[in-house]
């Protein structure tokens, strides 16, 4: 679309600037605050300079939470959104069956994130949880809270089950709204499926799948309630991803220069990310304008 | 191979089932028999835990303060992102594609870094424990989300609608509200579904920012889940309240998803 040069737009975009500003920049700035300065209790600062970046930076303990984040994010993301779309693709088109299968599959994104980490606890629980029941009479050594992979497998498993169906919601969306008149030109031009998958589902489902996989990115990135309450970062610090390392220092420790300086590489590494994401799925649209 | 295709997401949906039931069927059981063992139907069915929940205040005005803050940050975000959205999908403006990024970037912020520095802003400004301060404390990673999604709708309508509008006579906001807002009604419908959705089941925020009066349902089931040992069999029933709200949102925002949206030019 063609959009016309109107400086005055401002005026519209005022308002969530103001809101936005508010919500962001203030908040921000404590961060920053805290994380140039030494405290030793008593609300007494001193000037630390860079110093907790540099230990940010070296820390062992920190490269281990953001590899253990970074396999998290790219191994749901790599379950979630092929997964997603095949059953978009595989979902009726009309009639009474669509609204069943989109009110059941929405389900499990409108629960209280406390409660579905809460619920696979007890479902994956060895002895009285129907997953953990039926792996182990199915003849798996499966315990969850012992295991570091078995913690692994829930914790993920977890994940898939709860977004899974945001991408199917945003795929379905995308794939309906696609004309009749390409796949009645297609058939004529005897394309096979996966040629009409290639060239004409995919392509019409990009701003879709580019939020889709956007939101499952940072929020995945940012992921505290599910894990903290199904595992606790355990067993060991097996599960402990980034935001639990952080709050374990920030609240557990009371470190709060530390906790700060790590709080703003990690948003730096999600941002980074995040911008690379963006650029890469939306430089099509700018070529196009 | 069509044939078999209603397979997939029958098997994907029996799936999602699974924990859920168990959770249900855990809010007719008494904690006694969820301990002591493995049993795949309640064996002494009871009501009991949804009586408590019924006739408690400080449980069941958990429903209700998080019902509050969700619909005032729902509308809120909402009614704030929309002439944003406008702004964005119709007009170039000094710094625009920069604006935008930043306002995605809020999204990105992790709820554990902010929980604390917003603690001490919203104390200071007085609102701490009401249920604006969820409210607005949400809106940080829902206006972004929301503008997006509207944007994407709005730029899915030609701009020709809007020039024939101002030939007709209307000023921009009478042409605003009485065209446009029909116009992408299924758009407000899919972005208020998600502000709904994800103030809903944010729980690290609403639970640092209130104490007593706005207290959401979420932090009443975590405190209780620590202070009266392990009430599992009450938990669960609180866990199975919490999903009606969003199944009857969904039920109302279905047909704007099956009608399908790009979020751009088809």
């Amino acid at each position: 679309m063609n959009k016309t040069e109107n400086q005055k737009a401002w005026f519209l975009v005022l308002p969530v600037l103001v809101l936005v500003a508010f919500n962001a920049i203030v908040p921000l700035m404590t961060v920053v605050n805290y994380s140039v300065q030494e405290t030793f209790g008593n609300n007494v600062f001193f000037w630390s300079g860079i110093s907790w970046f540099e230990d940010v930076l070296r820390s062992p303990r920190f490269h281990a939470a953001l590899g253990r984040q970074l396999t998290f994010t790219f191994t749901i993301l790599a379950i979630e959104v092929p997964l997603g779309v095949l059953i978009a693709l595989a979902m009726p088109r009309k009639g009474i069956w669509v609204s069943v299968c989109l009110v059941l599959m929405a389900m499990p994104l409108l629960i209280p994130w406390n409660v579905v980490g809460a619920m696979w606890n007890i479902f994956a629980l060895p002895e009285i949880g129907l997953l953990g029941n039926a792996l182990n009479a199915l003849g798996f050594d499966y315990n969850y809270t012992r295991q570091p992979g078995d913690a692994w497998f829930t914790l993920i498993l977890m994940d898939v089950w709860h977004w899974t169906s945001l991408v199917v919601l945003l795929a379905y969306a995308g794939l309906v709204s696609i004309p009749d008149a390409y796949y009645q030109a297609a058939k004529i031009d005897g394309a096979s499926s996966w040629a009409i998958f290639r060239f004409i589902q995919l392509p019409k489902m990009k701003r879709v799948l580019t939020i889709a996989i956007l939101l499952r990115f940072m929020d995945s990135f940012n992921i505290y309630t599910e894990p903290s309450v199904l595992t606790g970062g355990g067993p060991g610090n097996s599960t402990t991803l980034l935001s639990i390392d952080l709050v374990k220092i920030a609240l557990g420790q009371f470190d709060l220069g530390p906790a700060a300086a790590m709080s703003l590489v990690y948003f730096l590494v999600v941002l980074l990310m995040s911008w690379i994401f963006y650029t890469v799925m939306t430089r099509d649209d700018e070529a196009n304008q | 191979m069509r044939r078999f295709s209603w397979l997939v997401p029958t098997v994907y949906i029996l799936f999602l089932m699974l924990p859920i039931y168990w959770l249900v069927s855990m809010s007719f059981k008494t904690t006694n028999e969820i301990l002591g063992s493995f049993t795949l139907f309640p064996q002494s069915f009871t009501l009991d835990n949804y009586r408590v929940i019924f006739t408690d205040p400080t449980w069941y005005m958990g429903y209700v303060n998080s019902l509050i803050y969700v619909s005032i940050n729902t509308v809120l975000s909402v009614c704030v992102a929309l002439p944003a959205a406008y702004a964005f999908s119709r007009y170039r403006f000094l710094g625009d594609k920069h604006l935008f990024f930043w306002l995605l970037t809020n999204r990105m912020a992790p709820a554990a870094v902010f929980a604390l520095p917003f603690f001490q802003l919203y104390s200071a400004i007085g609102i701490f424990d009401t249920h604006l301060a969820v409210a607005l404390a949400h809106t940080l990673f829902n206006i972004p989300l929301a503008v997006w999604i509207l944007e994407g709708f709005m730029s899915g309508v030609p701009k020709q609608l809007d020039e024939t509008a101002y030939i007709d006579g209307y000023s921009f906001p009478s042409f605003f509200v009485r065209i446009f807002i029909p116009t992408i009604a299924a758009g407000i419908g899919v972005a208020a579904f998600f502000c709904f959705m994800f103030s809903w089941v944010e729980l690290l925020l609403a639970k640092t920012l209130t104490a007593v009066a706005a207290k959401p349902i979420a932090a009443t089931m975590t405190k209780t889940a620590s202070s009266s040992g392990y009430e599992l069999g009450l938990l669960a029933a609180a866990g199975t309240l919490t999903i009606i709200p969003g199944a009857i949102v969904i039920y109302f925002v279905r047909n704007y998803i099956a009608k399908g949206f790009a979020l751009g030019r088809v």
